[in-house]
């Protein structure tokens, strides 16, 4: 029988990665994402998991110190936000090419400057190319449901790179809601042993890693790094469909919400689906044809499912709460739109909003302000604007 | 039982032949004599800074390591080594790991002094069971001898030049070993290849099979950035020792033990002669320099033996 149970994000990532019991947390306290150390230190400190505890002086070294835990053979995690994330960065991208399976709490605030707490995408939208796996994660419910499956992902012989779970911060870290967990029993079985091929701990058998790679083999190894990227989404599928039988809860590589006969279609990444998907059912009721794509996989990115899955509508509004200051567009928008066009759509008009930056509230309002928007370009076939700001004063 | 070069000299290297260190630099008999202190038995998890070390005794697809080995990046080493040792206590609990494993992480002084004194510090506080061993040469030699704050007053380097204005680096060296002896760990010392290599030896046993942290500032000095000739690598270890440049010390449990006091001890100028960095101090002029670096040898040196309550 699943447990019921009301929990913040933070709280039900923290249970998550107490019935996972890794080997090693290192960790270093920043807003919003702390809670999750100071809850796994109670765990710690009551003996209820195994795992060291590495309060580390910065997040530098917390990523650098699950380098060093899981190059060693343990299992490790960590949690961070913003900048914590960006201190981390040159560790991230060796993390990933030196093939270490590391799960990471990402809890989404933006990053500075200006210094801000709120939650936007920033700062895991800037790590979206160090070659981590990042899935997104809409309430406290599949936060805890994507760090139970991001080891199974992480550390598939096929894979293995390390994974980012995201969710936003304060809107689902701090909010308590019922949440579904299971048992820890399921979970250390869902989950298994960390069994690694080869691992600094292994007196049988020494390894080097790390080394300086010249021009002779980097490119090869760098090549292989893209592959498991590749073959990362199949083995998503494939845990996401084991833990489907688990628990019931299905996910794919995006969630589809009443978009069987929709013209229009906002795509939207975490919380604000759920703020969007009460403006589609009231909109629905007025009988328009709206629906909704949330992507929970954004690395790899679902280039052919989502162009597909998008090829049918009219327009499109693709929804970034990070910019990329590039004068053309958001992360999300220019990965959707070089989708459609890569795979050769060119149905859709696609337009873009960059909204919430800083933690600026998105209201209902907002949500149907873009679908009146898209669906006024469906109908009239026309785009005055691409690259569009929602919710700003200007 | 009694230290002996030949015999400890006889054991299986750990650090192998074949690496791309330059002729005459100290780093690599630093390296190989310390890991002559790991027991035979014993496996050992080890890490390096990036910097000479890393990118000449591991290039892929040929290591140096005959123990596991990782290079992380250039300013975490400490760290990258503190999480390997966390992993080992949490596996050692489970029961998944067999026999003793010996943590130890070399870096530079520019990785160790200047960009990793961070992740050194963290580490060292934080208790890990585990030896940091910085290999000081004092200065960034892998990129081009650029100064580091473990670089001697008046040094030419490519970032501190010797020009007609300013006549080298401006700033005198930071004492690393004090620092963390103030971070009140075990153990700590300050020690040289000199000789038969005892004092390194010893100082790297102790260090290794005391439990808790230990940190090692060994002196190993540059035929690139020092300008000397290569053969004379183990004469400029002597004279730093002699001139008490660096003395030869260790911190057991906050307790100062000096190890060696010269008899006779030299001036400093013998030591920087035999050195082309400080070729400038030895312009007529110039002389204010040379006294400048023996009043501050002198003044840390006492300092020294009035920790070690010998003055």
């Amino acid at each position: 029988m699943a447990i019921r149970e009301r929990l913040s994000g933070n709280e039900a990532v923290a249970m998550a990665m107490k019935q996972i019991n890794p080997d090693v947390v290192a960790a270093f306290p920043i807003t919003p994402s702390t809670e999750i150390p100071q809850y796994f230190s109670t765990f710690v400190a009551d003996g209820a998991v195994d795992t060291e505890f590495v309060a580390v002086e910065s997040e530098h070294s917390a990523m650098s110190a699950c380098i060093g835990a899981q190059a060693a053979g343990g299992r490790a995690m960590t949690a961070t936000s913003a900048n914590g994330l960006a201190l981390m960065w040159e560790c991230l991208y060796i993390a990933a090419c030196s093939r270490l399976p590391i799960v990471m709490a990402v809890v989404n605030r933006t990053l500075s400057g200006p210094l801000n707490i709120h939650n936007d995408h920033s700062d895991s939208m800037g790590a979206r190319d160090s070659g981590w796996i990042q899935l997104y994660s809409e309430n406290n419910q599949e936060a805890y449901d994507n760090m139970l499956m991001a080891n199974r992902i992480a550390e598939h012989p096929d894979v293995l790179l390390p994974v980012m779970v995201c969710q936003d911060g304060f809107i689902t870290s701090h909010a308590i809601e019922n949440i579904e967990l299971l048992e820890d029993d399921k979970v250390k079985a869902f989950v298994g042993e960390y069994k690694p091929a080869d691992y600094l701990l292994n007196k049988e058998n020494p390894i080097s890693m790390g080394p300086l790679d010249h021009f002779t083999h980097c490119f090869e190894h760098k090549r292989q790094q893209a592959q498991a990227m590749m073959n990362a989404k199949k083995v998503i599928l494939e845990v996401s469909e084991e833990f489907a039988k688990l628990t019931g809860r299905k996910y794919g590589l995006f969630e589809e919400y009443k978009t069987e006969d929709a013209e229009v279609c906002m795509v939207v990444l975490n919380s604000t689906a759920g703020t969007a998907k009460f403006v589609v059912d009231q909109l629905r009721a007025q009988g328009k044809k709206v629906g909704l794509i949330k992507p929970r996989v954004f690395r790899p990115f679902p280039v052919d499912e989502i162009a597909a899955a998008l090829s049918k509508f009219k327009a499109v509004a693709v929804m970034d709460k990070a910019d990329s200051f590039n004068a053309a567009g958001g992360p999300l928008f220019t990965e959707v739109t070089s989708a459609l066009f890569s795979k050769g759509f060119f149905g859709p008009k696609v337009v873009n909003y960059i909204y919430g930056l800083g933690g600026r509230d998105v209201k209902t309002t907002d949500i149907e302000f873009v679908f009146e928007k898209i669906l006024d370009i469906a109908s009239t076939g026309k785009v005055d604007s691409v690259y569009n700001y929602l919710g700003v004063r200007e | 039982m009694a230290y002996n070069l030949k015999e400890v000299a006889k054991r299986p290297e750990r650090f192998t032949g074949g690496h791309r260190m330059c002729a005459g630099c100290g780093a690599p008999v630093v390296v190989r004599q310390i890991l002559r202190a790991v027991k035979p038995e014993d496996h050992a998890v080890i890490g390096a800074a990036t910097g000479c070390l890393e990118v000449s005794s591991f290039l892929y697809p040929f290591t140096s390591w005959n123990d596991s080995f990782i290079h992380n990046a250039f300013e975490n080493v400490a760290a990258s080594i503190s999480g390997a040792e966390a992993a080992y206590q949490a596996m050692n609990r489970k029961g998944k790991i067999n026999g003793e494993v010996k943590f130890i992480a070399f870096g530079g002084d520019g990785g160790t002094y200047d960009i990793g004194l961070q992740a050194l510090s963290g580490a060292m506080e934080r208790g890990h069971d585990m030896v940091y061993v910085c290999y000081d040469n004092g200065a960034y030699m892998n990129t081009g001898i650029q100064r580091s704050s473990a670089t001697p007053k008046y040094a030419d380097t490519t970032t501190s030049p010797a020009g007609k204005k300013i006549p080298g680096k401006q700033q005198s060296r930071k004492d690393l070993t004090e620092v963390m002896a103030n971070h009140h760990i075990p153990y700590v010392a300050q020690t040289a290849a000199i000789g038969n290599m005892k004092d390194l030896y010893e100082k790297a046993e102790k260090a290794l099979y005391t439990k808790g942290p230990a940190f090692l500032n060994v002196l190993a000095p540059c035929p690139r950035g020092w300008q000397y000739n290569t053969p004379d690598l183990m004469e400029l270890n002597k004279l730093a020792v002699e001139t008490c440049y660096w003395p030869l010390y260790e911190v057991i449990e906050g307790k100062y033990i000096i190890n060696y006091k010269p008899k006779n001890k030299l001036p400093v100028k013998e030591f920087l002669k035999a050195q082309g960095r400080f070729k400038h101090l030895f312009k007529a002029g110039n002389e204010y320099m040379i006294d400048e670096i023996q009043a501050e040898v002198d003044r840390r040196w006492n300092a020294l033996l009035k920790l070690a309550g010998e003055q």
